[in-house]
């Protein structure tokens, strides 16, 4: 038995999506606020059920692809009009519509990439150490298992009638998760 | 659910999206156990091998050519362009199948792309890396690439943002960055997975690295699915975009033959074309060679064959909208470059151009056809042949009688063209050869995905199959004996 500061908290494992949706909405019901689920694959209404809807994903991505091209499009500007304006075909310098194809370039660039660095970054990924991979079993998360997870740092969490609480939703076991 | 008996599937043709009685762990295993467990097969030795020698022989053409300059290919006034521009634009087309399965068909909830989606984006990647090296070698001084790109620089200039030529390098390196972003996010959960599958310590130290953490928690999950959703909303326009600016190099020019406004969307459905063809050719010996015929199935295939032919008629469209504007525009060397590709001295590629890619897709309108594997893998080789001489008539017809007779001349590759050009598919074949040992060639997690669903329709179905009624029942008695165990 390990020391309860030892714990970074309880993890039940679950064999299907059924099982794991309506546990999830138990603990949320409970009133459990430091928790996550854990599966194989996005499991429709799972994010629902834990209590989590909102992402600022997409508020990111619109902010990267405004920069892009904003970027982008006064880049062209500055370089045509500003920095060396020159005369080409008898084209004013401000010739803007040559220069939407990379305007549009830039933006699905800024887009893109702050959708993928801005997931990572809202997931806190890349993450080393993660406390969960010291329960042996939860390498199945990623292959046909699925779990849940109460952190010891909720206000709710208490040792034993935290267990006993999982202990209730039918899971297939209950393990301590090691700091 | 190990505890369950899992009828093992079997290898074979099916016309589902998935061979029948799997489960999550069965797809993972079969999967993972190509990257982990299975041995390198002596036939991947010989392949890697022998495509690896062809990567030899690109080297030492760039080697040559770095040293001695554009003048070892036949590239020459008034044909500048070449084999470089013919297989850069071949290539990039190639690429499009992938971004187009991967972002069009999953934004049009297409559940048959999630066994192609995998490996048709790294051929995608590949494709590009491929187009890329053309137009570097041909600057002529490719170590100064870097001048394409607007920096401070101490010349103070900038690129010419009005040519359609710097249009491109925009274009193809966000597709570049882009599709290998795509590709990346779509790893990382397949990653996790063969963390915590791999048996030996150096397997998941760097599965690991590549997982950064995945844990598939449901928050992460949900940012996740977002963030892979707007990506492929963003690279469904950005795939059209490169094409269509890859047109727009030709169409912005004077040319006759090439200053058209068909150019954007034919190159366009062109590529695709061109890209489901390769799809084709490298999912066929993939599924036999791996065992995966009930991952990649005859549905698959099929479907591909079918994005084929409507992609080939347009193709077809647009060379005849070319003939007969090249006619209605009573442009003397508009009607003379019509001419001179169907009667000049390149007749013979006009005229198999004209076979392979509108004779030859006209066999996919019988679904026998479309559903026999070989004659399907035959039909996507020739179609692949006819897309670069489509390339090569554009580029080479157009150029070498142009307005002047006095500046008209002929092209013929040299051994150096021949030697990069073989040397491209070389590397592009070395790099699937060594994708498809250490990485999973199809995305685990959404068949898994694919599993839940296909069970879920499974269910509500009343036509139901009598074995796979078996299952369930033997399935749920097992999920009993669990339950009681519990209790």
């Amino acid at each position: 038995m390990v020391t309860p500061s030892k714990i970074h908290g309880l993890l039940a494992e679950f064999d299907t999506t059924e099982l794991l949706l309506e546990a999830a909405g138990r603990v949320r019901e409970a009133g459990y606020v430091r928790c996550d689920a854990y599966s194989p694959f996005p499991v429709h209404g799972l994010s629902d059920a834990i209590g989590f809807r909102k992402t600022r994903v997409p508020l990111l991505v619109l902010i990267g692809g405004v920069v892009g091209g904003l970027g982008g499009f006064f880049m062209q500007w500055y370089a045509n009009v500003i920095s060396y304006p020159l005369i080409i075909a008898g084209r004013p310098n401000n010739s803007w519509p040559t220069w939407i194809p990379i305007t549009f370039e830039t933006t699905v660039l800024g887009a893109s990439l702050s959708a993928v660095f801005g997931m990572l970054a809202l997931n806190g990924l890349p993450r080393p150490y993660n406390p969960l991979f010291n329960v042996p079993v939860f390498s199945l998360a990623s292959r046909d298992r699925f779990f849940i997870c109460i952190e010891a740092a909720d206000p709710k969490f208490d040792l034993a009638t935290t267990r006993q609480f999982l202990e209730t939703l039918h899971p297939r076991s209950v393990a301590e998760v090691q700091r | 659910m190990t505890a369950l008996p899992t009828n093992t599937p079997i290898d074979k043709d099916t016309l589902e999206v998935l061979g029948p009685g799997y489960t999550y762990g069965s797809v993972t295993d079969k999967i993972s156990s190509i990257v982990l467990t299975r041995k390198t097969s002596v036939r991947w030795w010989i392949g890697f091998s022998l495509t690896f020698t062809v990567v030899i022989v690109l080297v030492s053409a760039i080697g040559y050519l770095l040293a001695k300059g554009v003048g070892i290919w036949g590239v020459n006034v008034p044909v500048a362009w070449g084999f470089a521009i013919v297989n850069f634009v071949w290539w990039i087309g190639i690429g499009h199948a992938g971004t187009f399965i991967s972002a069009f068909l999953l934004l049009l909830r297409q559940d048959w792309r999630t066994s192609i989606n995998r490996f048709a984006e790294a051929m995608t990647l590949f494709a590009v890396a491929c187009a890329g090296l053309f137009p570097l070698l041909h600057l002529g001084r490719p170590w100064v690439f870097y001048w394409l790109y607007p920096y401070p620089n101490t010349m103070l200039l900038w690129p010419q943002f009005r040519s359609p030529l710097v249009w491109d390098v925009f274009a193809v390196s966000t597709y570049a960055t882009v599709s290998l972003l795509f590709w990346y996010v779509g790893l990382i959960p397949d990653m996790a997975t063969l963390r915590d599958r791999s048996k030996s310590s150096i397997g998941r130290f760097s599965y690991g690295i590549l997982a950064m953490g995945w844990t598939g928690a449901a928050r992460h999950w949900q940012r996740y699915q977002i963030a892979y959703l707007l990506l492929a909303g963003l690279a469904a326009p950005l795939v059209i975009s490169v094409h269509s600016i890859v047109g727009m190099d030709f169409a912005a020019s004077q040319t006759p033959g090439w200053h058209s406004t068909i150019f954007p969307p034919y190159f366009v459905a062109g590529a695709i074309f061109s890209g489901f063809a390769m799809v084709v050719t490298l999912a066929i010996p993939l599924r036999s060679i791996f065992g995966l015929r009930d991952l990649i199935t005859l549905r698959h295939l099929e479907n591909c064959a079918k994005l084929m032919l409507v992609t080939g008629l347009i193709v077809a469209y647009g060379y005849a909208t070319e003939a007969f504007i090249g006619w209605y525009s009573g442009n003397p060397y508009e009607i003379y470059v019509t001419a001179n590709r169907a009667y000049g001295p390149y007749q013979l590629a006009y005229c198999a151009l004209l076979f392979c890619n509108i004779f030859v897709p006209q066999f996919l309108w019988f679904r026998r056809i479309r559903q026999n594997v070989p004659m399907l893998f035959v039909i996507a080789v020739i179609v692949n042949i006819g897309m670069w001489l489509e390339r090569f008539v554009i580029v080479i017809t157009s150029l070498h009688r142009d307005f002047l007779p006095s500046s008209w001349g002929m092209y013929s590759p040299t051994f150096w063209d021949w030697a990069t050009f073989i040397g491209t598919m070389g590397l592009f074949l070395c790099m699937f050869f060594v994708f498809v040992r250490i990485l999973p060639v199809i995305s685990i997690f959404e068949m898994r995905e694919l599993v839940e669903q296909t069970s879920e329709e499974h269910a509500h179905a009343p036509e139901e199959q009598i074995d796979r009624m078996e299952l369930a029942a033997t399935t749920l008695e097992a999920e009993e004996d669990v339950w009681r165990e519990r209790e």
